[in-house]
């Protein structure tokens, strides 16, 4: 089973976080296309190499955090501070 | 071949001070503490221990270990068990198993005479026409489906679960295992070692050589002496992702078996070798054997295995266990040695034993009579684990076996997995092994706990990761020993020959996972321990290719099959229950579990419930009711982010009803928030979507609105919540609550207030209500909980207060109409869909599924809709469709319906298609029966007081 780092709490196993998939910025609602809306529904990347992702602490302090994992190894890199779901991911 | 026990031999591991009486068949035997029950058979000159699945072949002892394919057996109502294993105890009633009528007279021994009909995919090819005779073709073959008897009245036994974070996790406890263990121990690491025989020790337990026992003394002293943990008569059965590991035990103390999940920061997989048998004419017969069968029958149970033996080997092992045979008096009567041109070809002999060995020596060929032929063919690399770990183990030609490749850096092997070496060899590669492991362990402790922010600080940067500077073993060769000129028996556990896998090469399976599936091969029992590298033989002469060219399997977990009791393990499931259960207990209730909370469903008659409330006052429970407080300036833009509806303007001490979608515009969850102060909210989820809900404000506040200043606290197990409902419910309340004015025009509708109800202070009450009725919903300090509803119980008498479930809510709440989220609504059900199209503001700056909505204002959707029965005494099924006449075509479907105790009729709530929306619409429901039946969509979502009058009251 994958040992996931939060920020917080450390290396955990991942059935102690919820996966919430691949980050992705959400367009303004206001002026998204239907195309461009849905992509950012049902539309991923998954790439196999590096991937930034959110995962969120359920069983811990229960934040939200993004991370880069490999998929192709399952390495992390860069845990960077919670919140921070969306940054620089777009 | 005759077996029978010998004088006491120095290695011996039973006690033959100790007597242990069983029954084999029926028939009364005994053994000793220490015997396995195969050695103990064995012992007492027993040959025939199981017959083979296909054929019904009698099998005896091959290896009298662990992977033995031939010594299956049921102990009482333990079906599989592995007499070549388990430990004899007294009083064991041992059976055969895939015998009928008896393992001496077995009639399905038939089949062994259609045998050149029953070869690979015979199943697949004979029974696929005509499929009408598939059941009966199914029926008969089950019956000679192989293995035990699973007896449906055995009583549930103990299993257990453990969690563990040792540093170093060995499996394997040979020599090279141990020392793996002692070096890492010593250099800091925290050690569990795992051993999958009942001793620790390997190939020194059954070796005679002096220095070999006096090493392995050593070795268990040392071991003794340490404090590794030690697991004996356990296995690691897998590795996954950053050496999270299996392990089961099977010598609990009190479990039958515990499952031990370890999460191991490096693993030194040292499982040693497993003998390969050897496939020729006549290799089941019993009375072939492993050179380790024959080393173990005499050094660790004192059995002799038979009076004259052929030993036919190309390695040091069949050196050994010559002069182990000589010793217990068994005639050599010839070394045929592998390294030269001598084979030996076929065994002949009755079906129950062997007679003669067909050798093709120097002298041309050559019959030799024997009772016992040993075949040290060479070994299979157990090399499970490396695969798990990502590894591709590759085939040395000259070597004749498969070595680890490249695996992660994290898993070490070491022990004649690794390579070859006398036994200071593997001792010092084993240490070696083990302070690698313990350093590489130090660094990713390290950094565990340096990346854990709230963990105490970590001293030191950390430790370089350690190179590998191991004096790698050697490789001593060894011929290429996998089939004789004749064929025989690959698989003895699934009775495939080398005959059908050439067969199946030819008829195009000539890929190894292809042959395997379609043969059956390697899946039996042994998992392959002991036929996969003769399945990739086989094939590979097939195919005219080398065994590095055909390539092998991949082993996959278990390393050896476990039980499932050991994978369910213990059962540990919690439930919720609110501080007035023990008040429902005592009060007939009949409980529904919903997720985890135990809720109280109803007190007898559900429909009495109903009445009682739309007369007098009830009672429910519904403190698993979602409860978040909601804090901060900011928490009016929250709502309006996460409800369709609008939320700026709420009023402190007002109530409003809201609706949550996705971003997809599908329906997400609803329920009420009330202003309860200036910057103080109090947010009411549904019961089932209490924890969505909460992940959902926090993912939307953290990630996309951090600025926000809202601060969230789940609360739902803080307050007790009780709703009192039914038009006398304003005077029960009156008699219990202080300061707040209960009277409708101070209090209306849609509307919180604060109170000290019964005494308890800090409660506070929202006049809503599923029901319909004039109701309040109150919630209280969860501790006080049963003392508040016990209050408005005793005040109440007069009034006829009681209490009543979930069932009569469903009830009433269907008669009111209200939809529940994930009942009446699905995946698919957008927002406008559940009738509520217009809380939707799409003027709002932005809302959760705002565009999505917006989209599908301008589509006809399905909608929700009351529907009645034309006949008022017939309640269609949840779930019953709605269909277009005498057709199928599905129009939509009823998603609630009971009957009305109001009304004395059926109601339901379904989904329709748009243009089946409209009251007065008539409409066929096809029910479970296949009867058709009328029904008539209305007007309102209420049945009942559609105005809403009574509510408001």
């Amino acid at each position: 089973m994958l040992l996931v780092t939060c920020p917080n709490c450390g290396p955990r196993n991942s059935t102690d976080l919820r996966y919430g998939g691949e980050s992705h910025a959400r367009p303004d609602p206001n002026t998204a296309s239907r195309s461009e809306w849905r992509a950012y529904l049902y539309l991923r990347d998954n790439p196999a190499g590096w991937l930034r992702e959110n995962w969120y602490c359920a069983s811990g302090c229960r934040r939200w955090f993004s991370i880069e994992r490999n998929t192709a190894t399952n390495e992390f890199r860069d845990p960077p501070l919670p919140g921070d779901k969306r940054g620089g991911a777009a | 071949m005759t077996m029978s026990r010998q004088g006491v031999q120095p290695t011996e591991v039973i006690d033959r001070a100790v007597k242990l009486r069983f029954r084999w068949n029926g028939k009364r035997f005994s053994g000793f503490e220490g015997d396995t029950i195969a050695s103990a058979l064995a012992a007492a000159g027993e040959q025939i221990f199981s017959r083979s699945m296909k054929y019904h072949r009698p099998r005896g002892i091959l290896t009298a270990d662990y992977w033995d394919p031939n010594l299956m057996v049921q102990v009482g109502d333990d079906p599989n068990v592995r007499a070549g294993h388990r430990l004899l105890e007294s009083g064991m009633d041992v059976r055969s198993q895939n015998v009928w009528p008896s393992l001496n007279r077995d009639i399905k021994a038939a089949n062994r005479y259609l045998g050149r009909f029953l070869t690979a995919g015979f199943y697949y090819k004979t029974f696929m026409r005509p499929q009408w005779l598939w059941p009966t073709y199914e029926r008969v073959l089950a019956t000679f489906a192989p293995g035990g008897k699973v007896d449906l009245d055995t009583p549930h036994a103990y299993h257990d679960k453990r969690y563990t974070h040792p540093d170093v996790v060995v499996a394997g406890a040979g020599p090279a295992g141990i020392e793996a263990a002692l070096a890492a121990s010593n250099a800091g690491a925290s050690v569990l070692l795992v051993s999958h025989e009942h001793q620790v020790g390997g190939h020194l337990r059954y070796s005679s050589d002096a220095a070999d026992q006096a090493a392995l003394a050593e070795l268990r002293s040392t071991l003794g002496a340490s404090d590794i943990e030690v697991l004996t008569d356990s296995t690691v059965t897998g590795r996954y992702e950053d050496n999270w590991l299996g392990i089961v035990q099977r010598n609990h103390p009190i479990a039958v078996e515990r499952l031990i999940k370890a999460r191991a920061k490096t693993l030194v997989v040292a499982p040693g070798l497993i003998e390969r048998p050897y496939v020729f004419e006549g290799n089941d017969r019993p009375g072939v054997i492993t050179p380790g069968a024959a080393r173990r029958l005499i050094n660790l149970w004192g059995v002799k295995p038979g009076e004259r033996a052929v030993v036919f080997g190309a390695n040091a092992e069949a050196d050994a266990v010559v002069g182990d045979l000589e010793r217990v008096g068994t005639e050599i009567a010839a070394v045929i040695d592998g390294r030269t041109a001598a084979r030996i070809s076929s065994t002949a002999g009755s079906s129950r034993a062997v007679e003669a060995v067909m050798v093709d020596g120097a002298q041309g060929p050559q019959r030799i009579e024997a009772d016992v032929l040993v075949v040290a063919a060479g070994w299979t690399a157990p090399t499970s684990l490396l695969n798990m770990a990502g590894d591709r183990p590759v085939y040395d030609p000259a070597a004749a076996r498969f070595f680890p490749s490249d695996p992660p850096s994290n898993v070490l092997a070491t022990g004649g997995l690794a390579g070859d070496g006398d036994l200071d060899g593997l001792r010092r590669h084993g240490a070696a092994t083990g302070r690698l492991a313990a350093a590489r362990a130090a660094a990713v402790r390290h950094r565990l706990q340096a990346s854990t922010a709230r963990a105490l600080p970590v001293d030191g940067d950390e430790p370089a990761w350690a190179p590998d500077e191991r004096a790698p073993l050697g490789r001593d060769p060894h011929p290429e020993l996998y089939r004789a000129d004749t064929h025989g028996m690959v698989d003895m556990s699934e009775d495939i020959s080398s005959k059908d896998l050439v067969a199946a090469a030819h008829e195009g399976y000539d890929s190894v996972e292809l042959a395997k599936r379609y043969t059956t091969a390697t899946m039996g029992p042994s998992q392959g321990k002991l036929e996969t590298v003769n399945t990739v033989a086989a094939i590979a002469e097939a195919r005219g290719e080398t065994i590095s060219q055909v390539g092998t399997t991949v082993w996959r977990p278990p390393y050896a099959p476990l039980t499932l009791g050991a994978l369910a393990g213990r059962m540990f499931e919690p439930v919720r229950v609110s501080s007035i259960h023990p008040w429902h207990e005592a009060n007939n209730v009949s409980i529904i579990q919903a997720g985890q909370w135990l809720r109280p469903d109803h007190y007898g008659d559900p429909a009495a419930e109903v009445r009682n409330v739309r007369r007098n006052v009830g009672l429910i429970d519904v403190t698993p009711l979602g409860k978040l407080d909601l804090r901060g300036p900011d928490v009016p833009k929250l709502l309006s982010l996460l409800y369709v509806n609008k939320w700026m303007k709420l009023g402190v001490g007002r109530v409003r009803y809201g609706m949550m979608c996705a971003e997809d515009g599908v329906v997400l969850d609803d329920g009420v928030t009330g202003r309860l102060g200036e910057d103080h909210y109090m947010m009411s989820t549904t019961s089932s979507g209490a924890g969505g809900v909460w992940e959902w404000v926090e993912n939307w506040l953290q990630t996309e609105r951090p600025d926000w200043q809202v601060h969230v606290t789940p609360v739902t197990t803080a307050y007790a919540s009780i709703n009192v409902a039914g038009p006398k419910s304003r005077e029960l309340m009156s008699r219990v609550c202080e300061g707040v004015d209960l009277d409708a025009e101070a209090f209306p509708y849609m509307t919180v207030r604060e109170a000290t109800v019964a005494g308890v202070a800090g409660c506070f009450m929202w006049r809503i209500g599923f029901t319909g009725e004039l109701s309040f919903e109150l919630h209280v300090p969860a501790g006080h909980g049963l003392h508040v509803w016990e209050a408005l119980m005793d005040s109440g008498c007069d009034l006829g207060v009681a209490s009543f479930g979930l069932e009569a809510q469903r009830i009433m709440r269907l008669e009111k109409g209200h939809f529940i989220v994930g009942q009446d609504t699905d995946g698919l059900t957008l927002g406008p869909s559940t009738g509520m199209g217009s809380l939707i503001k799409l003027d709002k700056d932005d809302f959760a599924g705002k565009p999505e909505l917006a989209w599908a204002a301008d589509r006809s959707l399905p909608m929700v809709v009351a529907i009645q029965p034309d006949d008022p005494d017939v309640v269609p099924e949840e779930a019953a469709q709605i269909v277009r006449g005498d057709t199928n075509e599905i129009l939509g479907r009823i998603t609630s319906s009971r009957y009305s105790p109001t009304l004395n009729r059926s109601i339901c709530l379904g989904q329709v298609e748009p243009d089946l929306a409209a009251g007065g619409t008539k409409v066929t429901v096809l029910l479970e029966s296949g009867e058709r039946i009328g029904a008539t969509v209305i007007d309102h979502h209420a049945h009942f007081d559609p105005a809403g009058e009574r509510l408001r009251g």
